[in-house]
């Protein structure tokens, strides 16, 4: 359904620029945000808790990274080293994350059964697989429904990328647009953020006030869901103008620039540090691209060790700052990688066994979970899928997966009711 | 196939329109690299099992040289062919016995910090360059073992060395397509050549692509090949052309650009043809093949389908034969002559 509020002034286009672009709301775009067990959520917002998800986009694999199986024929020519989980090696691509490992977990098991970009992606993020009889929010959606304070200014689902950004994704489903990801990048602060020149604070709270006015006259007599989320992406909008330093890494010492790299994941995850301690529920960081269907190793040496030192960093930093029980860390992908080596060293798409990193909050340091094989062709021990990560990302973070939306009135599930969290895992 | 003996002696004048498969001789796992020893009695293979084999030419006898902990990368021969070096993914430089009849490594060094791309023995045959993914070129006493000079310079990761014919200088090539001569006696970097059509960075990607992955100099000095790839718009997966720059020595002019049209693929390693042509060896989606290039024409003159996608290649010192490290796990063995000869 389309929006019809588009009245072309000043603050609304200054709006729009940056969130309201996508302002089509779903139909159920109620966008009240609250659990249907408000104690619960007056909760979870008083704690704070967060989500930083990494995302290893096209297909991180498995053997280069989390659970490497050296001197077998799908082993290639990487070797292991050991963690700071005892007994716990991972690649040798990883020597700055292995020494945080004892703060994180790992889950050496998943099947997601699926080798499609779109569908892994969809079901990693959603929980649940892609039909065409519906969609559902992805994590961030629900994370910034379930967490976000109260009148909180900041946007609760921001995606960190490489370039610019401002604009808002439509992945809430039927959580509606103030739930969907915005996307901020460049360590600037987002696109159309600067207040237009020559406008005083005076004259810009005389032209608020009777925005203000109008709205309420109008919403006496016309008021509906997609009005309440036009005011209420406005009024975040206008917040995040008055906050636009938050998203500015040159705030940011020239030492932590320097540890966490000056390339651009050195500085998403720089950005994302600065995101999480604003209070933002759910930051994710895409880093791009392992689809290694051509000389894996080559590009694994160059992609993951770019990832390395900076994903180090912030977890240390997390783990510094005391925000560790509170952050849950996930570094995902829509899918692994073959054990089996191609004819150009690449390795192929392959959701049959392969591994998710979570840790921190709600998660017991240093747990790993499940087993692939000697050649880690097969999961041998707790396989798990998309819909149980799902679930356990939200347990952790302490949001009952098996607790609902109310959304205009129907009890929608937060994840896949036909399935669980993993609890071995869990603290 | 059947494990046939290949005779040297037969053949006199390399004819490459009639290059056909000899001999071939599996492994148990993928091979990446092959070399023949200097006195022409073996070819050996590097494979994705860590190993290195060895095939007799004349009987197929097999024996296999373990003691890497990762992928070979490199090998290469004393000048009196009695030691073998390898060289790889595990950083390391290995000596073994050329003929042992149960190889076990005489000595063991962590040359470069990561991997070790390429090896080199200088005219003296006593002297061998490496380099590596630390993006130095080394130069090591073969007998003794010790490091004799680093040459530092380079900004990526070093994929070829090549020692010169005159026993002064060394070549070397990186990732970004930049070819580095060096003055061996002083280490100083006296000459670079610009392969930089070789390198690829994909920004929608992420990823840098391609370089020198193979070097070679014609018989009489007067050119220099720089074997890769070229036109990759798409590097993960393995759209991209195969490409080799031949550069006149003296003057560094670009003096050809060999192309292999229709096909996807890397040139892995060339081979100058003392009679003045070149051997290209080319893998990728389009299969394996070897191609032959003249110098006055930018197309092969002769394009050779083999069995299996190629990856390394070596030319025997008879320059008559050919082999081929395959995917298939198998080492082949082509001979540039008509077949029943």
């Amino acid at each position: 359904m389309k929006c019809d509020y588009a009245c072309n002034s000043a603050e609304h286009n200054i709006a729009r620029r940056n969130f309201l672009g996508q302002c089509a709301a779903g139909a159920g775009a109620v966008g009240l945000g609250l659990l249907t067990r408000p104690a619960v959520a007056e909760q979870l917002a008083r704690e704070q808790k967060k989500i930083l998800v990494i995302n290893m986009a096209g297909g991180l694999s498995q053997l280069e990274s989390w659970d490497p199986k050296p001197g077998t024929d799908t082993g290639g020519p990487f070797r292991a080293i050991p963690s700071s989980i005892p007994g716990v090696h991972v690649s040798e691509l990883l020597p700055h994350t292995a020494q945080q490992l004892h703060h994180l977990g790992l889950v050496r098991s998943v099947n997601t059964k699926e080798n499609d970009h779109g569908k892994g992606a969809y079901f990693m993020t959603t929980g649940r697989r892609r039909t065409p009889a519906a969609d559902y929010p992805k994590l961030g959606a629900v994370t910034a429904k379930a967490l976000a304070k109260a009148g909180e200014s900041l946007p609760g689902h921001i995606h960190v990328a490489a370039g610019g950004g401002g604009g808002r994704s439509n992945d809430a489903a039927y959580l509606g647009p103030k739930f969907a990801s915005i996307t901020v990048g460049g360590g600037k602060p987002p696109q159309y953020s600067t207040p237009p020149k020559g406008l005083t604070d005076a004259s810009e709270l005389r032209r608020q006030q009777m925005r203000q006015k109008m709205n309420q006259r109008f919403a006496l007599k016309r008021r509906t869901a997609e009005t309440d989320a036009y005011v209420q992406n406005y009024e975040q909008a206008r917040n995040l103008v008055r906050q636009r330093d938050v998203f500015d890494t040159s705030k940011e010492s020239a030492q932590d620039h320097e540890r966490y790299g000056k390339h651009d994941f050195g500085q998403q995850c720089l950005l994302a540090r600065r995101l999480l301690e604003h209070g933002v529920p759910y930051v994710q960081v895409t880093h791009s691209n392992y689809d290694t269907h051509n000389e894996n190793f080559i590009f694994h040496l160059e992609q993951v060790a770019e990832f390395d030192r900076p994903f180090a960093t912030l977890v240390a930093d997390i783990v510094d700052r005391g925000m560790l029980d509170s952050t849950l860390i996930v570094v995902l992908s829509e899918f692994g990688r073959t054990p089996k080596i191609n004819n150009r060293y690449g390795r192929d798409h392959w959701g049959t066994a392969w591994s998710v990193l979570v840790g921190g909050a709600g998660i017991q340091r240093g747990a790993v979970i499940g087993k692939t094989n000697a050649n880690g062709t097969q999961v041998t021990d707790r396989e798990v899928d998309g819909g149980h990560l799902f679930h356990t990302y939200l347990q952790a973070v302490g949001v009952d997966p098996t607790s609902t939306f109310d959304i205009g009135g129907r009890d929608l599930p937060l994840a896949d009711p036909s399935t669980e969290s993993i609890q071995e895992i869990l603290a | 196939m059947s494990e046939p003996t290949v005779s040297a002696e037969k053949v006199v004048k390399p004819q490459p329109k009639e290059t056909h498969v000899a001999a071939e001789w599996k492994h148990e796992s993928p091979l990446m690299a092959c070399r023949f020893d200097p006195q022409g009695r073996y070819v050996f293979a590097a494979a994705e099992d860590s190993s290195v084999v060895r095939w007799e030419l004349s009987s197929g006898a097999k024996t296999i040289f373990k003691a890497h902990d990762s992928w070979v990368r490199a090998i290469a021969f004393s000048g009196d062919g009695e030691t073998l070096l390898t060289a790889g993914s595990d950083g390391r430089l290995i000596w073994w016995e050329t003929a042992a009849a149960e190889p076990k490594p005489l000595r063991s060094i962590d040359a470069h910090a990561g991997w070790v791309w390429s090896l080199s023995v200088l005219p003296n045959g006593k002297q061998v360059l490496s380099g590596g993914n630390d993006k130095l070129v080394k130069l090591w006493n073969i007998e003794s073992g010790e490091l004799v000079r680093s040459y530092a310079g380079h900004e990526s990761h070093v994929y070829s060395v090549l020692a010169h014919a005159n026993g002064q200088l060394a070549l070397s090539g990186d990732l970004q397509g930049q070819v580095r001569q060096w003055s061996l006696e002083t280490g100083a970097c006296t000459r670079t050549f610009d392969a930089k059509t070789l390198h690829t960075y994909n920004g929608g990607q992420g990823v840098h692509f391609g370089g020198v992955r193979a070097l070679s100099m014609s018989a009489d000095g007067a050119q220099l090949a720089c074997g890769g790839l070229y036109k990759a718009t798409n590097p993960l997966g393995s759209v991209h052309d195969p490409l080799v720059m031949l550069f006149d020595w003296e003057s560094q002019k670009l003096l050809q650009s060999y192309i292999a049209e229709g096909l996807k693929a890397v040139v892995w390693k060339t081979a100058h043809h003392k009679d003045g042509f070149l051997i290209g060896a080319c893998g990728g989606t389009s299969g394996g093949f070897l191609l032959f290039w003249k110098p006055d024409a930018p197309k092969e003159f002769h394009r050779f389908k083999l069995p299996d996608i190629v990856r390394g290649m070596d030319l025997h010192p008879n320059s008559l034969q050919i082999a081929t490290a395959h995917y298939d796990k198998t080492i082949r063995i082509s001979v540039m002559q008509p077949k029943n000869t």
